[in-house]
This record gives structure tokens, C-alpha cells and sequence, in this order.
């Protein structure tokens, strides 16, 4: 059966009216970078890195279009720099990041950015909401999404690996 | 080479109505600004490499207007990944324009990767932009691109390496920012 999350989440994009969906694909995402690209009204825009997407946010919220990001923790550490002119100019932000280098990680060069994805944010100035639970993911993305554009706010969903459940090469092979 | 960038850029926002302008950090942010700071600017102070990602969002959001990126060399070479995706997207109204002096101006003027044959514009051809020139002195033609021609289109405009007295746009993030919606949105 499939997860029941990533449609939750298309729903609260849709509810508060997100138009633009940057993403870098993950295997977490899959599903929801397919229902954001099958809406008529959402733009789906595949990244190159994690990194234009904070650009693109920007433009569209200078152009008065709600947006949100896509991406795994890894992509995270590419962010950086670019998160300094979200804080300095209050852009908007709302990421929905899929943990890697948690429970169950077969690739031990996934876990130094893993271990490190919650603190990077915050010490950039990004608001964490770890979702560790698939029934929690629904409600922390609406909480994330009313901060971010109605008080202006930096803030990221962490969805968790356990929620995520990829295990093995394997099974990530077959999805 | 012999065109002078703060010309270009003044020439390049003459009339420019309701065109709306990105510049990357450093000297492009102060050649808009030399030309005349305006609402519809929005220079940037930082977060190099961004500026045509910037232009791209908005010219998804606004698509109904021009858009124009002046941004430098070293900025652009530092989001060439941006050329890719905004060929995927092919935002008709999007033009990006690089001022290119093939130095980094703001750090001691080292040669950037321009300066060795690096080609952006066929970069830019090669990331299915429209339309993709590089000029020594036709300015007129990055005109036509930015205000009427289809996009995505892409001009390197090769300048002389000047070194221009700094014309600063207001640096408050928050202002830049408002005062650009409330321009765009009439909030």
C-alpha cells in the first residue's frame, strides 16, 4: 500500500495556494514530486542543486508567488551561504527535506550531512519541525507553511527515514 | 574591447517602463544603480550565484512582464547549473544579461574563467536558450532580447575592466524586498 503522507502533504500545499515546486529528486519525494507535477496549477521545477532553489523562491516571492523546495538532507549543506539572504531580506521559506543517514542507512557517506542536517538549519536561521511519525507529517507542513507566508517565516520539515523506510540498495533499486 | 559597463547598463533601463530588473552582487548592483535606484530593482548584496534563479522565479511569477538579470561574470559562472534549469522551463520573458569585464572587480581583479574562452552565451545555447549572443558594442541587440524578443534569452555584453567609483543601492534586505512587491502587486 502506498504511504498516505505525500498526498497530505499535496493537499496542504494546494490549501494555502503554493505555485511553485523547486525540487532536487529523492527517493522519499518520488510520489510527491509526481502529484506536484501532475497539478495544473503548481510549477514544477527540477534544480540542478539545492542551492537555485533558494533563488528561485526568492524571485517568485519578489514576483508574489508562494513556493516551496524539495530536497534530501544532504542537499541541506548546499544551502549554506544563499540561506544568508533569506534571513537578511525575511524571504519566505518553506523545505520539505527527506532525512537520509538516520535509522536504517545503508551509505555511510550519507550520515556526516544526516547527522548534521537539524543544526545546520538552525544555525542558519531556519526553523526546524522534525517529523518522526508519518501520521505527524500532514500537520507539521501546515504549521510550516502558515509561518513561513504569513509571518515570514525560514522553516523546514525533516521527515524522518523511519517514515521514509528505505533500508537497503536493494529496495531503493525496485522503486 | 570598448564599451564602458555603467553606459551599457544606463543605456540597457533607458525607458524601461515597467521592466523588471535583478542585479547580481557587486558592480552590476551598482550599475543599475548608477543608472537610477528604482522600485522595480532589486540588487543584490550577496548570495552569489543566484541571480538568474532569482530572475527565473520571478519571471515564472510574473510572466505577463519582462525580466531582466544584470549580473557579472563571476557571478554567473559561480550558478552555471542555472543556465540548465532555466532551459528547462523556458520562461519566455526572461533575459539574462552578463556584463562581462572577465574579472572579479570587487576582490583585486583577478581573471575569471571568461577571460580564458570560456563561452557563457554558447553555455546558454547549449542549455536550450531562444536566443544567445555575446556583443562588443551592439548594445541596441541586447535591448531587442530584453524588452521584446521571446525568451529565454541570454547576451554577454564584453566590457572594458574599469575601475568605477561604488554607487550603492539601499542594503536594508527587508526594504529591497517590500518595496519591490509593493511595486509589482500595488501591496
Amino acid at each position: 500500500m502506498q504511504p498516505e503522507w505525500p498526498e497530505e502533504i499535496h493537499k496542504e500545499l494546494v490549501a494555502v495556494g503554493v505555485r511553485v515546486v523547486g525540487y532536487v529528486p529523492d527517493a522519499g519525494h518520488k510520489r510527491l514530486i509526481e502529484l506536484c507535477q501532475a497539478d495544473k496549477n503548481m510549477r514544477a521545477v527540477p534544480l540542478t542543486t539545492e542551492e537555485e532553489g533558494i533563488g528561485l523562491v526568492a524571485g517568485a516571492w519578489l514576483g508574489g508567488e508562494k513556493s516551496v523546495l524539495l530536497m534530501q538532507s544532504s542537499g541541506v549543506g548546499n544551502i549554506i551561504n544563499v540561506l544568508g539572504m533569506v534571513q537578511v531580506c525575511r524571504f519566505p521559506l518553506a523545505m520539505i527535506v527527506t532525512m537520509r543517514g538516520e535509522q536504517g542507512e545503508f551509505n555511510s557517506w550519507q550520515v556526516p550531512m544526516g547527522q548534521n542536517t537539524a543544526r545546520v538549519l538552525e544555525t542558519m536561521g531556519v526553523a526546524v519541525r522534525q517529523a518522526g511519525e508519518a501520521q505527524t507529517v500532514a500537520g507539521h507542513v501546515r504549521a510550516m507553511l502558515l509561518k513561513a507566508f504569513e509571518a515570514q517565516g525560514a522553516e523546514a520539515v525533516l521527515i524522518g527515514q523511519r517514515v521514509i523506510g528505505i533500508k537497503s540498495f536493494q529496495e531503493q533499486r525496485s522503486q | 574591447m570598448k564599451l564602458h559597463r555603467r553606459e551599457v547598463v544606463k543605456e540597457l533601463l533607458r525607458d524601461r517602463k515597467d521592466l523588471l530588473v535583478i542585479a547580481g552582487l557587486g558592480s552590476t548592483a551598482w550599475d543599475i544603480t548608477a543608472a537610477g535606484d528604482a522600485d522595480l530593482n532589486f540588487p543584490m548584496w550577496g548570495a552569489m550565484g543566484q541571480a538568474a534563479m532569482m530572475g527565473l522565479g520571478l519571471a515564472l511569477a510574473q510572466p505577463r512582464r519582462r525580466v531582466l538579470v544584470v549580473t557579472g561574470d563571476g557571478e554567473m559562472l559561480m550558478g552555471l547549473g542555472a543556465f540548465a534549469t532555466i532551459g528547462v522551463q523556458q520562461p519566455a520573458n526572461l533575459t539574462v544579461a552578463v556584463i562581462d569585464n572577465e574579472r572579479y572587480g570587487e576582490t583585486g581583479m583577478q581573471h575569471t574563467h571568461t577571460a580564458y574562452g570560456v563561452d557563457l552565451a554558447a553555455v546558454a545555447t547549449a542549455c536550450r536558450f531562444k536566443h544567445s549572443i555575446t556583443v562588443t558594442s551592439e548594445v541596441d541587440k541586447v535591448r531587442e532580447l530584453a524588452y521584446r524578443t521571446p525568451g529565454p534569452n541570454f547576451a554577454a555584453v564584453k566590457v572594458l575592466d574599469e575601475k568605477l567609483p561604488l554607487v550603492l543601492p539601499p542594503q536594508d534586505g527587508v526594504q529591497l524586498k517590500d518595496r519591490f512587491r509593493r511595486a509589482v502587486l500595488g501591496r
